[in-house]
């Protein structure tokens, strides 16, 4: 676990009800703003922060962030530049050629971190191959996530140590890990609740209809978090759905909610919520988090071919770590010195990720047979045999290598 | 206690078993709850045992199985049932790519204890997608142990052993042999789960098969000793791994091997077992080996499946053919 991340990770049974005491004062609408991608036809979401900084009031959720303070904001966008950061690192690391292929999560850090520090513990995440900031939030150390991305493991973390499953690559089928996962918990009396993580695309897998089947029939403490960012690689979110994605949820028979994605706060108060109804024994909740995929799908994409800069530009304006900083700014919670700081480390970080990168061996070549069983296997025993000796016939022709 | 019972039965009894000894085993799938299953091989475990450790599924098998690998994660062993054969295809993508590959992928950290039932083969009279052999496309694939008994007495002892493996195992069970009655031992102490077994020694021939074809190959060896022929029966038991060891020990005595099973000739497990045993018995085959089987076309319907499996004549014809060499 890095010692970087382990801001704001005591449990918290609960927001509490207690009144606000940050940033209200500014909040001069209660209005919900639509602001999905400049569309008039798109339903509200909630939002608590605009992309000008303003907190704006909101008489169902601002209970679920109430006792946030001045350094619990400063943490979570400590938690968003780091993450960017980190992303933008490994990034550039693929462009080196130091890893085969990125993901990159940019834009999405606000869902990310406002889902992730929602969580205690004691619960668990089911992502899918983007979920860095998340991954950030229970303490996996991000340079492990880039084994699997340089090409010397296929995961290279224990799911346990952090409570966090391995990245999974097929979309949609780690939602009926984490419904089975829930239906663990609630086999076991605890009040623990699951996270799991999906796109716009994964949206229109079976597995994820499946998921949503079994977690409403066995009341499964699950709470979906799709991050809707627009972008299922080059097809846009109307070639997967009629429906704005949240509203998938009531025929399934449980809530579903649109949350601005780009608002740490809104995500934070919007996942505590629905974790708090599964520990509450009222199942599962979909929860859409309306965000953008500023980047491309992953560095082997070419965006140019499909979408259009205008729509990034108007996304830019939108972005995450801009409005919290604003906000921060304006209410005096955050002054120069902190974002100097936060700056110095940043560097330390990517400086850090680019040099464990870079030192990262590639694994021995019996890695191949290792772990394909639990119990071994008679024929994984006899082709290692085999290529033991394969290996063993070129000693001599190199020295031993 | 030895006790005369069904394969299905047996099946019942090691189930039971497993969820009396062991908390963390569940039973889950499509009707296995309260009707006890279509074959009936659950009965009265949900009475026993409650609806939470014997669980009635949406009828969605991709779902179960991908629940089923949530609950190995949080710790339990679920044994899910697949209620045919045909029916494990929407499952197929959560077994391979999920169950088989996430012990290598969490380079060892979680294990799948997962058994996953399939009542599989033909010989019932049954509707399309009821009467599939599909074990080679699960022996294909590494991560998976792929097992079959042929009696009530492995049905038992496998079940027992396939649950306590930390691997994820898929259970063949043959669905033709479920009403067939024999002696099952349940204090025996079973050998380990992946070797073959002598089911009948013979020193002209030997005939490998697995689940339901066993016992044709006991009949197979029963008519051509009437022929004069000995024929050894090897009862493979497992699929993956596959003992080749006992296969060769056999072949290296009778020089001639015949593998039977019921799926398709064409990439199917005698096509590997053919490729090993001449590897490893060149010198001493008399024979290429032979392999009897269902044809490259897709299961018939029920009127032409005697035709489609292989029968008596059709293994007596490839044992001549051996012996003709």
């Amino acid at each position: 676990m890095t010692v970087e991340s382990t801001a704001a990770r005591t449990p918290r049974r609960s927001a509490g009800n207690k009144a606000g005491t940050t940033g209200t004062k500014r909040t001069t609408s209660t209005t919900k703003k639509a602001t999905g991608a400049g569309k008039s036809a798109e339903p509200a979401l909630v939002q608590l922060l605009t992309p000008e900084g303003k907190r704006v009031k909101n008489a169902e959720f601002d209970k679920y962030v109430a006792d946030i303070t001045a350094e619990d904001l400063r943490g979570l966008y400590r938690d968003m530049v780091l993450t960017r950061r980190f992303d933008a690192e490994a990034t550039s690391l693929q462009r080196q050629g130091e890893l085969g292929l990125w993901a990159s999560l940019l834009g999405q850090e606000a869902a990310q971190i406002g889902s992730g520090r929602a969580l205690r513990d004691d619960d668990y995440v089911f992502p899918t191959y983007r979920e860095h900031g998340v991954a950030w939030c229970r303490g996996v150390d991000p340079t492990n996530l880039l084994g699997m991305f340089r090409g010397v493991n296929n995961g290279g973390w224990d799911p346990n140590g952090n409570n966090f499953h391995l990245y999974t690559i097929v979309i949609g089928s780690q939602t009926l890990h984490a419904t089975g996962y829930a239906m663990g918990i609630t086999k076991d009396g605890a009040d623990s609740a699951v996270i799991a993580y999906f796109g716009d695309g994964a949206s229109s897998q079976g597995d994820v209809a499946e998921a949503f089947t079994f977690s409403a029939v066995y009341n499964a403490p699950v709470v979906f978090f799709c991050q809707n960012n627009q972008w299922a690689i080059s097809e846009p979110t109307e070639k997967q759905s009629r429906v704005p994605l949240y509203q998938r949820a009531q025929g399934f028979g449980f809530p579903g909610v649109r949350v601005d994605g780009n608002d740490v706060l809104a995500n934070l108060a919007v996942t505590r919520w629905a974790l708090e109804r599964a520990r509450a024994g009222e199942g599962p909740t979909l929860v859409e988090a309306f965000t953008y995929r500023m980047g491309a799908h992953t560095t082997s994409d070419d965006p140019t071919r499909y979408r259009h800069d205008e729509e990034r530009a108007a996304w830019e304006a939108k972005d995450p770590i801009l409005r919290l900083r604003r906000y921060l700014e304006a209410a005096n919670h955050a002054d120069e010195g902190f974002f100097a700081e936060l700056e110095t480390e940043s560097e330390a970080l990517g400086k850090r990720v680019r040099e464990a990168v870079r030192a990262m061996p590639d694994p021995d070549h019996f890695a191949i047979f290792e772990n394909v069983y639990a119990d071994g296997h008679a024929l994984v025993d006899e082709e290692r045999a085999q290529f033991a000796a394969y290996q063993a016939s070129f000693a001599d022709e190199d020295g031993g290598k | 206690m030895a006790e005369k019972m069904a394969l299905a039965k047996a099946v019942n009894e090691s189930l039971r078993r497993a969820l009396e000894t062991d908390p963390k085993v569940l039973v889950m799938g499509e009707d296995v709850g309260k009707l006890g299953g279509v074959f009936r091989v659950t009965d009265g475990l949900q009475k026993d045992f409650g609806e939470s450790r014997v669980i009635d599924t949406p009828l969605a098998e991709s779902g179960i199985v991908g629940t089923a690998i949530g609950l190995a994660l949080r710790g339990y062993r679920p044994v899910v049932e697949i209620q045919f054969d045909g029916f494990v295809f929407p499952a197929y993508d959560q077994i391979v790519t999920q169950l088989a590959k996430m012990h290598a992928r969490s380079l060892g950290k979680v294990k799948l204890p997962v058994v996953v039932r399939i009542p599989y083969g033909g010989g019932i009279g049954a509707v399309e997608h009821h009467s599939e052999s599909p074990e080679s496309l699960f022996a294909h694939v590494a991560g998976l142990k792929i097992v079959s008994p042929s009696n009530a007495s492995d049905a038992y002892w496998m079940m027992q052993q396939a649950i306590q493996s930390d691997d994820p195992v898929i259970f063949f069970e043959p669905k033709r042999r479920y009403w067939d009655k024999s002696e099952v031992d349940t204090e025996a102490i079973p050998g380990p789960l992946h070797t073959a077994r002598v089911v009948r020694e013979g020193s002209d021939l030997t005939l490998a098969a697995y689940g339901p074809m066993v016992k044709l190959c006991q009949e197979v060896a029963d008519a051509a000793a009437e022929e004069g022929r000995s024929l050894e029966v090897l009862d493979l038991r497992s699929v993956s791994p596959i003992d080749f060891d006992s296969v060769q020990a056999s072949v290296e005595k009778t020089r001639r091997l015949v593998v039977v099973h019921e799926a398709p000739v064409f990439f199917g497990s005698g096509a590997e077992i053919a490729a090993r045993i001449t590897e490893r018995c060149f010198y001493h085959l008399e024979a290429p080996v032979l392999r009897v089987g269902g044809y490259h076309a897709p299961y018939p319907p029920a009127r032409l499946e005697e035709s489609y499996l292989p029968d008596l004549d059709r293994v007596l014809d490839a044992v001549d053919r051996s012996l003709a060499y």
